[in-house]
């Protein structure tokens, strides 16, 4: 037999000779022919145009030969539907053979042309077959009507092969039965509500007789069958289970899986007090282990779904940890799942062995094995406590091979660690920071940068680590991105003063030069929350995190109680519900567990969850993103009507922030200054005194013409949209006027400070300004509420620099519903002093005749920045030895592309007032004061390389806690 | 279902294609090849989801099996049955080969025909379809014949013809047992088992009854609470408890589970009875006690001592420690009390042969490794000291307590029936750490 020959012929005319061959006369060259056609048909070649050739070779007693035909048909009878009836008659004649073998063969194989003709034919021939004489004609028939079914259903049913099919499951033959089942259970699949199988206790009696007949595949489809029934009562159940559990011992995987998958379904109604239902937990134990003796595709298989059934019953193998020790020679896709499932067991009677284990994985070959080993510890002390001292010593130790993709999936877990254990194991943070640089993948950057964010208190330097990743911001991946943002907001609400120009830059990046909507609509939700009510930010953002407990990634609950249903299908194995990778209308049914029965038993039937972890409360699960997710899913996205107008004033100032300083210089003029002096907003208090200098867009050369013409319109915009249709529409117009007319005007923004809601209708939205030496507070009131308000007042809490009211809040005519009014608040500075924290905090409280509302808000240290603050060079000099040394502050201004001179006019406009200048090997140092209104003198020293867009800034202050401001008020004034 | 089944070569070019169901197009079989046998990195998953088409494959030698499905397939099934068909195929034609595929396509259309009905498994028993599938046409058969060859493919003992006759009723026992050990460096069993097999060949006329007995703690238990007491001193001494055990679907699997008694009508030729597993008390033919040192940053000192632990009047055989070598070893100096030993590079260990060793003896090897310096920050994993020996007993402690057969029609009796048992003990995966 050298069959292998028929795979090499390919030479041309090849068809035509072919043909020659199967119209020979000889029959043993016929069958050659015949073979070559099946050989070229296997490799993929197209032979269809020999087929009425071929089909003249299926009147035959040659018994080889015909099958072979037969599978040619199967091929391409659906491409040649018209001479495929040409094959009928054989069918119809073969069906009708002395021989059995040949009667089973016709069938199955008309059974297999899908050709509607043939199908028609197909009919009585198949209704002889069902109910032929032979049991091996029978169960060919059996699946025939399946086969006839997803041809043709209404045919099917039309003809009454349903019932007869049904009739089969009381057949004499165990294998009849079995095919019989499985056809009838596939065509109930695709009709969900018929009730096809009509399994009652006496055909469920009938299937277990035939269990122990049938062959193994029998059996199969048996098991995956009765998994459908669903018990009147436990008794019925238990007695189910007890005719099962033999399967249990069978040689083949396939049926002990089904058989457990019986048994973990039946089990949900078996009270749980019952003596049987012990029994059957211990009995399950032991076949689960011995699959793990089977070829490495099987225990990959029974992997998949110990890990379910240890989720959904851990009681059943919580002994059986060491079966699931990795092996040196497993493949890796077992070694992974064990893994999965050694950390499932993982308890404080077993961690210690677990952990020796996972540690020994640590330093294995394969870089996935080892990462899961190395997230397998982190997981290890989330789950369990007493571990967690060990696991994270663990964990440092591998963090110290720098193994970088250990050390990576190290600062992974130990994030979660920190989420688990808050205030424990923070003092491993320095070492996660020397470990910056080598951190290469998204999650383990992500988990950094949340570190940083959220312990930002605790790290010096948070503000450069964070600021080291925003330089390539753009080439990270989304991932990473979100993190740096919400880090970033962390770190400002927790560090304000210092680190508002990251809090900027990041925003910008986020919203005005990235192309994800996401990151876009996390930046602006940021944004607003910053700019409407830092409190609230605080407390969204720096919200307490609810503790993650026990086990990660567990399966939802009901999905697993679905996937206990298919256990040792596909979709255990794939851990998704059939209907995410099944087409059609198969497998959408929803499969669900029984209900456990018996009165009382009924009250404790939910404890689903609970059973799960064995622990009190069902286990929370972490999500995939960490909890960049959570941040901000506790925002609502579309905001009440009545915070509308918040939206335009926030935006306006992100359009202004971005873009704003160079336009504001260049509308600087007198007629504008009006405006532009009303802006406000609180994440950069500090950004605004510069700009309201009325020199300043002279000297910059800006056009008044330009100002005077775009300055108004946009200001009444969108206050009368509504909700979040118009929220949406202002961010774009806004962002549209920003981007695109760089010379367009501004509305001066003023930020809101008192939401609607939370003064009973009063909105306050308001800025500070520096006028001519005059410090004022501007305010706009608006009366969302249906009263008419009056009796204004206005006081101040005690505060860094004596702020207060220079008079009274001039509001003259009542307030009445949907009005504005625009009030100037003049301010002194000898109020009463104390130290707040951030130093700029102002505390506000606003009575009208309906209460009295309180709010807090920060100004920018500018406007404390008076005109006379120019220093004598002298006393300059000495002044700067006196104060000591350790309270000079050094900061860098990047990025900035002035000379000395315009840098010179640009502070001047601000207060800072250049004294000296001095010019060495091409830099300029100039020397520069300032003075508080409090009567406190700084001194700085900035000095700039030509050429170079770095400026290094030192900062010599008594009271060295202004330094970090200052710092801030040039880098603002500097660049805008 | 399985919707169809194809057989690739390690090139990946299709040997055998069939498929079965409607819903698997001619462009599933180059999907397969192109994502799995042609993907760049090695294949991490038995089970690969391709454009919502799920295929399962096996690898034997150079033979790709793959099965490709669209819907939600009893998966442990569809390995089972390539597993099966595996073995169906080396029944009729030997090993697994491209060749041997080429050669016999026509034939393994025919059985894929017969055993695969609708992606359905059928009766995949070699022994009832060597009855039919023969190659040869159906040309001879009688009425009768016929008639016999589809009941049983179809009855209930569909792995065994009638009408068997042997001049000699022979039979023989393998208890065949493989010990796995996973040890400490300190000498601390982390988890042992042994994984056993009872393989049977039977040479038997007629529908013999069989009834197997061993030694197995429930059932002497049982017997010794009927029995006197001090047979069942004795006896329990040596039964041992089975973790677990799976059966050939000729067994009766309800008789086992009510009264613990294996009973069954076998195959005929050579068949696999049983797989059990233990636990408990299992007898660790060899120790293996490793000793590494590392001298400076090029140099390794290891020496191993093994200690054979049985009877001394038995005899191990083909004993083989493999201890495993640093990648950047530049050479090595072995020096060993038994047998001979090499240093491999290709296989980066050094093997340890001895032809046969008696019980409670005790060898040595001691091996200066050279190490070329590397700035390799990695550190050497350290694989585990593995080993491989055959024993001749069962380390389980199993023993075949009887093999009974009653065949009521045909005139022989249990004593005409020649029995042979053997025991064999071997290495699974038996390893220590160092």
């Amino acid at each position: 037999m050298t069959d292998s020959k028929y795979f090499t012929t390919t030479k041309k005319g090849e068809i035509f000779e072919l043909k020659a061959e199967l119209n020979s006369d000889k029959k043993e060259k016929k069958k050659e022919a015949v073979k070559k056609v099946i050989a070229s048909m296997t490799v993929g070649k197209d032979v269809s145009a020999l087929f009425p050739d071929v089909v003249n070779c299926m009147q035959t007693d040659n018994l080889e030969l015909k099958k072979l035909v037969y599978l040619y048909l199967m091929n391409y009878a659906k491409s040649q539907p018209d001479m495929a009836i040409m094959a009928v008659n054989t069918f119809v004649k073969d069906c009708e053979d002395p021989n059995p073998l040949i009667r089973a063969l016709a069938v199955r194989t008309m059974g297999c042309i899908r050709v509607d003709k043939i199908t028609e034919y197909l009919c009585e021939p198949l209704r002889k077959c069902l109910k032929d004489e032979d049991p091996y004609v029978r169960k060919t028939a059996a699946v025939c009507v399946a086969k006839l079914h997803d041809i043709n259903a209404q045919l099917v049913e039309d003809q009454g092969f349903l019932d007869t099919l049904k009739d089969l499951i009381s057949d004499s033959n165990p294998m009849v039965v079995a095919n019989a089942v499985a056809a009838l259970s596939e065509i109930a699949e695709s009709h969900p509500n018929s009730n096809l199988l009509d399994l009652n206790p006496q055909s469920i009696n009938k299937l277990l007789t035939a269990l122990n007949e049938c062959t193994e595949w029998g059996q199969i489809f048996i098991l995956d069958c009765l998994a459908n029934y669903t018990p009147r009562d436990d008794r019925e159940s238990q007695s189910i289970c007890e005719r099962v559990t033999p399967r249990l011992s069978h040689a083949n995987s396939a049926v002990v899986l089904s058989a457990v998958k019986v048994l973990m379904k039946f089990m949900e109604m078996l009270p749980k007090d019952l003596d049987y239902y012990g029994t059957l937990l211990k009995k399950l134990a032991p076949p689960l282990v011995t699959l793990l003796s089977a070829e490495p595709e099987l225990q990959y298989v029974a992997l998949r779904n110990i890990n379910l059934i240890v989720q959904k019953r851990p009681e059943i193998l919580k002994h059986e940890m060491k079966v699931f020790f990795v092996k040196y020679n497993d493949p890796i896709y077992v070694k992974l799942e064990k893994l999965d499932i050694m950390i499932r067991l993982a308890s404080q009677a077993n961690i210690a062995q677990v952990l020796a284990e996972l540690k020994e994985y640590a330093t294995e070959v394969d870089v996935d094995f080892v990462r899961k080993a190395v997230r397998a510890i982190g997981r290890c002390a989330i789950k369990v406590e007493q571990s967690a001292e060990r696991c994270v010593s663990t964990l440092l130790d591998l963090i110290q091979t720098k193994v970088n993709y250990v050390v990576q999936e190290a600062i992974v877990v130990i994030k979660d660690i920190f989420r688990k254990y808050p205030n424990k194991y923070e003092s491993v943070i320095a070492t996660l920071c020397e470990n910056l640089d080598s951190l290469d993948e998204p999650e383990a950057r992500a988990a950094m940068i949340w570190i940083v964010g959220e312990y930002a208190e605790r790290i010096d330097n948070a503000d450069e680590l964070l600021e080291s990743f925003l330089e390539g911001f753009h080439d990270e991946s989304t991932q990473v991105q979100l993190q740096l943002l919400t880090a970033i907001v962390k770190l400002f609400l927790k560090k304000p003063t210092e680190t508002q120009e990251l809090v900027q830059q990041v925003l910008s990046l986020a919203t005005q030069d990235s192309d994800n909507p996401d990151l876009r609509d996390r930046g602006y939700i940021y944004w607003r929350l910053l700019s409407t009510d830092p409190v609230a930010a605080k407390e969204v953002v720096l919200a307490e995190k609810p503790l993650i407990s026990e086990e990660t990634d567990l399966i939802e609950p009901t999905l697993l109680d679905e996937l206990i249903c298919h256990i040792g299908t596909l979709a255990s194995v794939y851990h998704k519900p059939p209907s995410a990778f099944v087409e059609g209308s198969r497998g959408v049914q929803h499969k669900r567990l029984p209900a456990r029965a018996g009165s009382g038993e009924s009250t404790e039937s939910p404890d689903v969850g609970q059973s799960v972890g064995g622990a009190d409360a069902p286990p929370a699960v972490i999500p995939s993103q960490g909890d960049l997710l959570g941040d901000l899913l506790n925002l609502d996205l579309a905001p009440p009507a009545t915070t509308v107008p918040a939206v335009p004033a926030s935006m306006q100032m992100g359009a202004m922030d971005l873009l704003g300083g160079g336009l504001d210089s260049l509308m600087g003029d007198e007629s504008e200054t009006h405006n532009i002096h009303q802006r406000m907003e609180s994440p950069s208090p500090q950004s605004l005194s510069e700009y309201s200098h009325p020199e300043l867009g002279g000297d910059i050369g800006g056009s008044p013409a330009i100002g005077a013409g775009m300055g108004a319109p946009p200001a009444v915009m969108p206050a009368s949209l509504n909700a979040a249709v118009g929220g949406g529409l202002g961010d774009l117009f806004d962002l549209g006027g920003g981007v695109g007319m760089p010379t367009g005007a501004f509305i001066p923004p003023k930020t809101l400070w008192l939401p609607a809601m939370k003064a009973k209708g009063l909105e306050i939205s308001g800025t500070f300004a520096r006028r001519s030496g005059v410090l004022q507070m501007d305010l706009s009131l608006t009366n969302k509420a249906l009263s008419v308000m009056s009796d204004f007042a206005i006081q101040f809490n005690r505060n860094s620099f004596g702020l207060a009211p220079a008079g009274p809040l001039q509001v003259l005519t009542p307030l009445t519903p949907n009005q504005t009014i625009d009030v100037a608040l003049p301010l002194s500075t000898v109020g009463p002093i104390m130290k707040m924290e951030p130093l700029t905090n102002l505390q506000v409280a606003v009575k009208n005749n309906i209460d009295v509302f309180y709010f807090s808000c920060q100004y920018p240290i500018s406007i404390l920045f008076v005109e006379d603050g120019k220093m004598d060079r002298q006393v300059f000099l000495a002044t700067w030895k006196d104060i000591p040394n350790d309270n000079e502050a050094q900061f860098q201004i990047k990025d900035c592309h002035l000379n000395s001179d315009a840098a010179t006019n640009k502070l001047q406009s601000s207060n800072i007032f250049t004294i000296a200048k001095r010019t060495v090997d091409g830099q300029d140092m100039l020397y520069q004061s300032i003075k508080l209104t409090n009567g406190i003198w700084i001194l700085a020293e900035l000095r700039v390389q030509a050429g170079s867009p770095n400026y290094v800034l030192s900062v010599k202050c008594r009271a060295s806690e202004v330094s970090q401001f200052v710092y801030q008020c040039y880098e603002l004034v500097l660049k805008n | 279902m399985i919707g169809g089944l194809f057989i690739y070569n390690h090139k990946g070019e299709v040997l055998i294609s069939r498929v079965y169901r409607d819903d698997i197009g001619r462009n599933a079989v180059d999907a397969f090849r192109v994502n799995v046998i042609h993907a760049r990195q090695q294949v991490r998953c038995p089970v690969t989801n391709i454009a919502r088409t799920s295929f399962f494959h096996v690898k034997r030698s150079n033979i790709w099996l793959a099965a490709a499905t669209k819907q939600n397939v009893n998966a442990a099934m569809v390995f089972e049955f390539l597993y099966k068909m595996c073995d169906v195929m080396t029944a009729y034609f030997g090993k697994l080969s491209e060749d041997n595929i080429k050669n016999n396509f026509v034939l393994i259309y025919e059985l894929l025909d017969e055993i695969l009905d609708f992606g359905y498994p059928q009766n995949s028993e070699t022994g009832a379809l060597k009855t039919f599938i023969t190659q040869q046409g159906v040309k001879s058969q009688t009425k009768e014949e016929q008639s016999q060859i589809t009941s049983q493919v179809t009855g209930q003992i569909g792995w065994r013809r009638e009408g068997i006759k042997y001049r000699r009723n022979e039979l023989f026992l393998d208890v065949m047992e493989s010990v796995n050990l996973l040890m400490s460096p300190q000498g601390q069993v982390l988890s042992a088992h042994v994984s056993g097999r009872v393989v049977m060949k039977s040479y038997l006329s007629g529908m013999p009854e069989c009834k197997f007995g061993m030694n197995d703690k429930i059932v002497i238990d049982k017997q010794g609470k009927g029995g006197s007491s001090d047979e069942a001193g004795k006896s329990g001494k040596q039964s041992i408890a089975i973790d677990d055990c799976t059966f050939n679907q000729c067994v009766r699997l309800s008789k086992f589970d009510s009264e613990r008694s294996i009973s069954f009508i076998p195959p005929d030729g050579e068949f696999e009875l049983m797989r059990y597993r233990t636990t408990k008390d299992i007898i660790l033919p060899f120790r293996v006690i490793p000793l590494v040192r590392e001298v400076g940053r090029t140099k390794l000192e290891v020496k191993v001592v093994i200690k054979s632990n049985f009877k001394p009047s038995l005899l191990a055989q083909k004993i083989e420690v493999r201890i495993p070598t640093p990648l950047n070893t530049s050479g090595v100096q072995v020096i060993c009390m038994k047998g001979k030993a090499k240093y491999k590079a290709s296989e980066n260990s050094i093997v340890w042969k001895i032809k046969r060793m008696a019980g409670m003896k005790e060898s040595q090897i001691s091996a200066e490794i050279e190490l070329l310096p590397t700035n390799d920050k990695k550190k050497w994993a350290r694989p585990p000291i593995s080993m491989n020996f055959e024993v001749p007993f069962a380390p389980s402690g199993l023993k075949v307590r009887y093999l009974k057969v009653f065949e009521s029609k045909l005139n022989y009796s249990d004593h005409d029936v020649i029995k042979w048992v053997r025991y064999i003990g071997r290495s699974g995966i038996y390893e220590t750490r160092c």
